[in-house]
C-alpha cells in the first residue's frame, strides 16, 4: 500500500478549508523507460471525500493529473472535531484511505 | 505535528474498520465504476461535453481561473484551480486542449460544498485550459492560455 496522504482540515468562519496531498506516481502509460519500453498507466481514477457519513467532493482523474495529486475544496456544515475521510482508488485497483480531524483555524 | 500525529497513531485497522463501517469501500467501489472513460479518450472539448451526456458548452464569464498561471516553468506540474458563480454548478472539470487526451480532472460538487476546486495538471505543451462547468444540466466554460517552457510529458 502505499504512503498515507497528508490531509489538513480547518475551519474558518462556517467553512472548512480542505487540503489533500496524495502519494501516488500518476504513470501516463505514454512515457518510455530507459529500456525504451512504455511503462504501464498507474493512476488515481477515483476520488471520494466525506464527512460525518456524506459526500463532500468526489472527483474522477485521468492520467494527466500531476504526480503526488494535491487537491483543494471547501464545504460547509461540520464542526471543529469531525472526520474529513479522503478515498482514492487507482486504475490498477489499489486504494488508500485516510482521515483528518477538522482543526480551528489559527 | 498534531495531524501527523493523528494519522500515525490512527493506523491502518482503526482506518479500515472506521472506513468499512461507514460504508465506504462500498461507495469506493461504486465510484470505481463509475469512472467516465470514454470521457477520458477524447481529444476536445466538444467531445468531453458529448461524452458528459452534454450537447454543446457556451462560454461564460462567471467561471474563472484560480492560481492558474500564464506561463508554467514545469509542464509536469501545473496548478489549476477553477471557480463557478454559476447557481446550482454540478461539476467541474480541467481540460486541457493539446495533451494527448484533453480531460484530466472532473470534479462533483455536493450541496455545501463551494463550487471552487484546485488541483495540479501535466501539461505537454504551451495549450489551451479549459474549465468546464455543469450547472443545472447545461455545460459552461472558460479558456485560458498557459504557456508551458518545459513539456510534462516525458519529452
Amino acid at each position: 500500500m502505499s504512503d498515507p496522504m497528508r490531509i489538513r482540515a480547518q475551519l474558518t468562519g462556517d467553512k472548512v478549508d480542505v487540503r489533500v496531498l496524495m502519494a501516488h506516481e500518476m504513470e501516463t502509460g505514454l512515457r518510455k523507460d530507459a529500456a525504451g519500453k512504455i511503462v504501464p498507466a498507474h493512476f488515481i481514477q477515483n476520488v471520494i471525500a466525506t464527512c460525518n457519513g456524506k459526500t463532500v467532493l468526489s472527483a474522477q482523474w485521468g492520467p494527466s493529473v500531476s504526480k503526488n495529486p494535491t487537491l483543494s475544496f471547501r464545504f460547509s456544515g461540520a464542526k471543529v472535531g469531525d472526520k474529513v475521510i479522503v478515498t482514492w482508488v487507482d486504475n490498477k485497483g489499489d486504494k488508500r484511505t485516510d482521515e483528518a480531524l477538522i482543526t480551528a483555524a489559527a | 505535528m498534531n495531524r501527523r500525529d493523528v494519522l500515525k497513531t490512527s493506523g491502518g485497522t482503526m482506518v479500515m474498520a472506521l472506513a468499512a463501517s461507514a460504508g465506504l469501500f462500498r461507495t469506493g467501489e461504486a465510484f470505481a465504476q463509475e469512472w467516465n472513460k470514454s470521457a477520458f479518450e477524447v481529444k476536445n472539448l466538444n467531445d468531453v461535453v458529448k461524452a458528459m451526456g452534454g450537447s454543446t458548452a457556451t462560454e461564460s464569464k462567471d467561471i474563472s481561473f484560480v492560481n492558474a498561471p500564464d506561463i508554467a516553468e514545469n509542464g509536469a506540474v501545473v496548478p489549476v484551480g477553477a471557480t463557478s458563480k454559476i447557481p446550482k454548478t454540478e461539476s467541474i472539470s480541467i481540460l486541457v486542449e493539446k495533451n494527448p487526451n484533453a480531460l484530466s480532472a472532473s470534479f462533483t460538487i455536493p450541496d455545501g460544498t463551494e463550487p471552487t476546486i484546485t488541483t495540479r495538471v501535466k501539461m505537454g505543451q504551451t495549450s489551451n485550459v479549459y474549465a468546464l462547468v455543469k450547472a443545472d444540466g447545461k455545460f459552461f466554460y472558460a479558456v485560458k492560455e498557459v504557456k508551458v517552457t518545459l513539456g510534462g510529458c516525458g519529452g
